[in-house]
């Protein structure tokens, strides 16, 4: 075993321990740390797969700005942190076994269908993987890096608009 | 690059079916919310992982999983504003309790 696969496997547990905290915690706030360590788990596979920017950006949005963002939602809603609460609704034995099924079938299917079977570029990455990036958004990709933004401001208005005190 | 591709698009599978469980069991709808975030960042790893893969001369990949950062963002925000105004009208963000457009 390579060093690159040891590292993957590390990765892939943290990613998978922080997703099992979120799913199975009781306690809403410790469920959204999970998520943090879900995230940075994340990140470093994206660093693995050498999408630096991606990895940051995972850090800073998805760590710096939604987790803190469902971390002051779930303190604005206090009450629902109880501890005794019930957390799980009366479907949980069939969602389990929902969600057990569809992870057998595309594991099945990656493993022994198409294991390996996709056309695996040998060419390198460009020799400046952020830069060609950069120019991309403002070349090849204009259209969408616009509409994000568009987005980006709706979203932000709605959600003062809907927030805000009556 | 030693890691065959299909090893992360099980970790990916792994992680996208956990969060379809927590969508489908939590009665919480932040808990609900945090586990749609699951499976979006599981669609981001099948998203760069075959970027890396496939096809790394183009940038196609990575734009994606940057426009999925962008509407996650968005739906983060709109979505805790939501239950915020929910929580202030009904006192609960149960999904259970939320009936109002329940005909």
């Amino acid at each position: 075993m390579s060093v690159e696969q040891g590292v993957f496997i590390v990765l892939s547990a943290i990613t998978l321990i922080g997703a099992w905290i979120v799913i199975s915690n009781r306690n809403l706030y410790r469920a959204a740390l999970g998520m943090v360590l879900s995230f940075f788990g994340v990140a470093g596979l994206y660093a693995l797969l050498n999408a630096g920017f991606l990895a940051v950006a995972q850090v800073l949005i998805y760590i710096g700005a939604i987790s803190i963002l469902i971390i002051f939602a779930i303190m604005l809603t206090r009450k629902i942190m109880d501890r005794e609460a019930v957390q799980s609704n009366n479907q949980w034995v069939i969602s389990a076994l929902v969600a057990l099924a569809l992870f057998g079938v595309i594991g099945y299917t990656l493993a022994f269908r198409v294991a390996d079977s996709w056309a695996v570029s040998d060419a390198g990455l460009p020799s400046e993987a952020v830069a060609a990036l950069g120019e991309a958004l403002v070349t090849t990709y204009a259209l969408p890096f616009e509409v994000a933004s568009v987005l980006l401001l709706v979203a932000l208005v709605g959600a003062i608009v809907i927030a805000r005190e009556k | 690059m030693n890691v065959p591709l299909t090893w992360y698009l099980l970790v990916a599978a792994a992680l996208f079916c956990m969060g379809l469980y927590g969508v489908l069991s939590r009665r919480n709808a932040i808990g609900i919310l945090m586990s749609i975030e699951l499976m979006l960042n599981a669609a981001n790893i099948n998203l760069i992982a075959f970027w890396r893969y496939i096809g790394p001369e183009a940038m196609t990949g990575q734009m994606f999983a940057l426009m999925v950062f962008a509407v996650a963002a968005a739906e983060a925000a709109v979505g805790l504003a939501i239950f915020i105004a929910l929580y202030r009208s009904r006192n609960t963000i149960v999904v259970e309790d939320i009936n109002l457009l329940k005909w």
